[in-house]
């Protein structure tokens, strides 16, 4: 993955709109987090291999970005977004890495299904 | 000194679970000629180290720890690794049933006299609790005089107020350059602390010298 070039990753999810694509969305302060700091408050989501169809997809603001998803009937968005690549699967893998390098969250869009 | 085993059973969620709390005790099995298998429920797909620049990403970071899992059983010289194929953070929402019969299955297979899983509540990541509710429950269902030994790895922060002290504690500094071995193995999880526990294995901090040569179990009564 590499640091946000948004005027390329904005071709990116240019080239999914309006296609059936499977999705991975999370967002993760991660399994420890009041472990190490009590009393933190943990959240988090994940979804993933759901398939939507998106109209206009957009990556917007100084990083970290946000990249949001609108659908006909509905939106989907992440922020923090500061990494992203298209894999060897065309698969746009989006995500947003702290300084320390752990991932808070991620925005996947593939035409094929994740793994498992 | 270790007691000799049948065959030991251990049963953990994620690839590094093992080298945590237990690779001092895998090792020492190991060199005792105790026949020993791990079975590691996921890949630790979820994990959250990728790094900053990334040395990989969500899709990838799987491969990756299976090979480092791999690499940190070579190091402790174990050598049926079984890998259960569920995914990383689902396991306390998997059909209970389902989780029951895989461990049931691999006591079955093994007979082992001994099983090492994590604490059914204090394991602190859901993940951790949930294998140890299966394993638990697997054994309870065995006859009495059928059943194994069950250790269980405790580590939340109450656990000493909770439920005392454990009960059983591996003095393992002989398997200590395996320990570092297998700890090393698994980067894409210790390469943030590992240097800072070098240092202070270097520097005689004895508590962190505690946590490389002992590793401590309660055993678990079965009603």
């Amino acid at each position: 993955m590499q640091t946000v070039e948004v005027n390329h990753l904005q071709e990116l999810l240019d080239s999914f709109a309006t296609k059936d694509v499977y999705i991975h969305l999370e967002t993760t302060n991660g399994s420890y987090a009041s472990h190490f700091q009590e009393g933190f408050f943990n959240a988090g989501a994940f979804i993933r291999n759901i398939v939507i169809r998106y109209e206009l997809g957009k990556v917007t603001g100084d990083s970290p970005h946000r990249v949001g998803l609108k659908m006909p009937s509905g939106w989907i968005y992440a922020q923090g977004i500061t990494h992203y690549t298209l894999d060897e699967h065309n698969r746009l893998l989006m995500a947003g890495l702290g300084p320390d390098g752990k991932l808070a969250v991620a925005l996947e869009i593939s035409e094929t299904p994740f793994a498992y | 000194m270790l007691q000799k085993e049948r065959h030991v059973l251990v049963i953990y969620p994620h690839p590094d679970d093992e080298s945590f709390g237990s690779a001092g005790t895998i090792a020492t099995y190991v060199e005792m000629g105790v026949p020993i298998t791990y079975a590691c429920l996921t890949l630790g797909e979820m994990g959250r180290n990728l790094g900053n620049p990334p040395f990989a990403n969500r899709e990838t970071l799987p491969q990756i720890r299976k090979q480092e899992l791999l690499d940190a059983c070579d190091a402790m010289g174990l050598t049926d690794l079984r890998m259960m194929g569920l995914r990383d953070k689902t396991i306390e929402f998997e059909d209970p049933e389902k989780l029951v019969k895989m461990m049931a299955d691999l006591i079955d297979e093994l007979t082992p006299s001994l099983v090492i899983t994590f604490h059914p509540t204090l394991a602190v990541h859901p993940d951790h609790n949930a294998t140890g509710v299966a394993v638990l429950e697997a054994v309870q269902r065995m006859p009495s005089d059928e059943r194994p030994v069950v250790y269980v790895k405790a580590f939340d922060n109450d656990t000493v107020k909770l439920i005392g002290k454990p009960h059983v504690v591996h003095h393992v500094a002989g398997a200590a350059d395996k320990k570092i071995a297998a700890l090393r193995a698994h980067a894409s999880q210790t390469i943030w602390m590992l240097p800072d526990m070098e240092k202070r294995w270097a520097a005689n901090d004895q508590e962190a010298l505690e946590w490389l040569h002992t590793e401590a179990f309660y055993i678990h009564t079965f009603e």
